[in-house]
């Protein structure tokens, strides 16, 4: 990239926890410091080229990885854990494409960085399939014909995962707000509204069976 | 990919603030603005100071002045989800509603939503404009169908927030930590004129944290909206919009507090309408006067002359539905 930033001498020493300390100036430090348990506080600036140890709990597993600062969920889960289920779109939070659950709620995988990721409940469309069978709403993507070219479909599908756990029985327009933050090139819009309806009934019923 | 960059996220706002003195880094709240200003290379950074593990900065509470607090981590979307919010401060939790889309509003924080950076097409391309340390502003003479009609002074862009005119027309207040002090802006008070400072969108130093947002108790007789206009009905910013916040006393306006977005480098108050307004019943006579008078004054460029338009059109509507 053009402008890149200079290495500073601070980003070639890496700021280490004792790095941290001992650059730190005297006002800041008495801030950093006060009561005793302070200092502990303050946690490491972990260096630009540093990996970092994180755990990210994905589908339900824990997996313990190394990352750099700067990688974000979805070059995490598609490059480092071979889930590429997730799709890279614009990657500036524009298209939904690289949609995942977080905590239950659809969030962009672009617009997370990994180390951001942990301590939360990550689902990825790798994760409603029911060993070799597609999950409901997958299935029901299949039977409506929500798709052309499929690329946007693993995002709708987490998007619309994620709304029906929020709200089980949304009304049109509540699925046409709800899909909102997930583009389609080839325009399947109305039988992706279908898609969702339909996995809403499917849901209802099973539930009343 | 982004350039390299070193990342902290701290459990305690000393601990925040201590990390922004030494290591002069910028602050990553929920990361949706930040990450895609670093992705077009708009911004660098050495050090990331994550705000998303204080729990301080997070949730909505009843404030000590008997009005609300909203911590600054908190999420836009549970912003227009609460309650108390919706039944009475309905501007702020209309103006929510309509930022973007479910999942940058649940990412998205109201903090990062009053700090973010303009969307200006010239900012966030390949251009070295006044915000970027240039010596002019390449919107106003090139294309310029989405920038100011009022207040660019040096710079036309218009603000993208949605909760910034709706936090200001309700009278709220920014609370900032930094320095080893903490002080209190008013929201409309909190965006930098760019003849001041082009390079600052806000009045905080790089040490200074934004905490919170503190709603004043609602006065008897408040009614308050904000909508807004876009090219596509979701995930669109403000063409143009409107918050209100009016104090009804029976039928007549006893105090009015009117908000543009979409219209200038911050919210933009309309006095003119306020004056006309204030003191009057909501008729049809005083809505057109007030329409009138929101977009007296207005300097539109070359290509978003629809604008004064749009504007005069939407303070009507509004009024119309709050009267
Ligand atoms: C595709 C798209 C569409 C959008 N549409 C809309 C829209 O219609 N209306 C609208 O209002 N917004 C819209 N937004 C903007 C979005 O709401 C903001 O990106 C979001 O509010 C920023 O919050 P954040 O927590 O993610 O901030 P971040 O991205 O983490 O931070 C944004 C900036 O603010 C600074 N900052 C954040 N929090 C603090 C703090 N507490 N103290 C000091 N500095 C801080 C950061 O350093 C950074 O420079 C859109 C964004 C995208 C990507
Ligand atoms: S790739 Fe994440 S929103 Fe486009
Ligand atoms: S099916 Fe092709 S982009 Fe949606």
């Amino acid at each position: 990239m053009a402008n890149k930033p200079k290495t500073t001498d601070r980003e070639r020493d890496g700021v280490t926890r004792r790095g941290f300390i001992s650059t730190v100036g005297a006002g800041a430090l008495g801030a950093a410091t006060v009561g005793t348990s302070r200092a502990e506080a303050v946690p490491e600036i972990t260096a630009p080229e540093a990996m970092v140890q994180i755990g990210l709990t994905i589908n339900g597993r824990i997996h313990r990885l190394l990352v750099e600062p700067r990688w974000t969920l979805l070059f995490t889960l598609r490059e480092r854990l071979g889930l590429t289920g997730t799709k890279v779109g614009c990657e500036r939070g524009e298209c939904g494409a690289c949609t995942v659950l977080i905590n239950g709620q659809p969030r962009y995988a672009c617009m997370t960085l990994a180390v951001e990721a942990e301590g939360s409940q990550i689902t990825t469309i790798e994760g409603l399939m029911d060993g070799e069978a597609l999950g409901d709403v997958q299935q029901a993507f299949v039977n409506e014909d929500a798709f052309q070219c499929g690329y946007c479909t693993p995002g709708q599908i987490m998007a619309a995962e994620g709304l029906l756990q929020a709200n089980p029985s949304p009304s049109t327009e509540e699925i046409r707000k709800g899909m909102s933050g997930n583009l389609c090139r080839c325009a399947a819009y109305h039988h992706i509204v279908r898609a969702v309806d339909s996995a809403a009934d499917g849901r209802r019923e099973g539930d009343d069976r | 990919m982004f350039p390299r960059f070193s990342h902290a996220r701290p459990t305690d706002l000393q601990a925040a603030l201590a990390l922004l003195e030494q290591a002069s880094g910028r602050i990553h709240a929920g990361g949706t603005d930040l990450l895609g200003c670093l992705h077009d290379g708009v911004l660098t950074a050495d050090t990331l100071v994550s705000l998303s593990n204080i729990a301080e900065l997070k949730g909505i509470s009843p404030s000590t002045e008997n009005g609300l607090r909203i911590g600054a981590m908190t999420p836009i979307g549970a912003v227009a989800a609460h309650a108390g919010i919706r039944s009475t401060y309905s501007a702020l939790a209309q103006a929510a509603s309509v930022v973007a889309n479910p999942p940058l509003r649940s990412q998205g924080t109201l903090g990062g939503n009053l700090c973010q950076k303009t969307r200006c097409w010239y900012y966030r391309g390949d251009f070295p404009c006044l915000r970027k340390g240039g010596d002019h502003c390449f919107a106003f003479e090139g294309e310029n169908q989405h920038h100011a009609i009022f207040g660019g002074e040096g710079c036309y862009m218009v603000h993208p927030s949605d909760t910034a005119p709706a936090l200001a027309a309700l009278g709220a207040t920014c609370r900032i930590s930094g320095g080893g002090s903490s002080r209190s802006v008013p929201v409309d008070q909190f965006l930098m004129p760019a003849l001041v400072d082009p390079q600052r969108e806000t009045v905080l130093e790089p040490t200074e944290i934004l905490t919170e947002i503190l709603l004043p108790p609602a006065p008897p007789g408040l009614r308050s909206s904000y909508r807004k206009i876009r090219s596509r009905q979701a995930w669109d910013f403000a063409l143009a919009g409107v918050a209100l916040a009016l104090q009804f006393d029976g039928n007549v306006v006893r105090s009015a507090r009117v908000f543009l977005s979409g219209a200038a480098p911050m919210p933009w108050r309309a006095q003119g309408a306020e004056a006309v307004i204030t003191g009057n019943s909501l008729n049809a006579q005083t809505i057109t006067k007030a329409a009138a008078a929101a977009v007296e004054g207005a300097e539109p460029l070359q290509h978003n002359g629809a604008k004064v338009a749009l504007f005069e059109g939407l303070v009507a509507e509004s009024l119309e539905t709050m009267g």
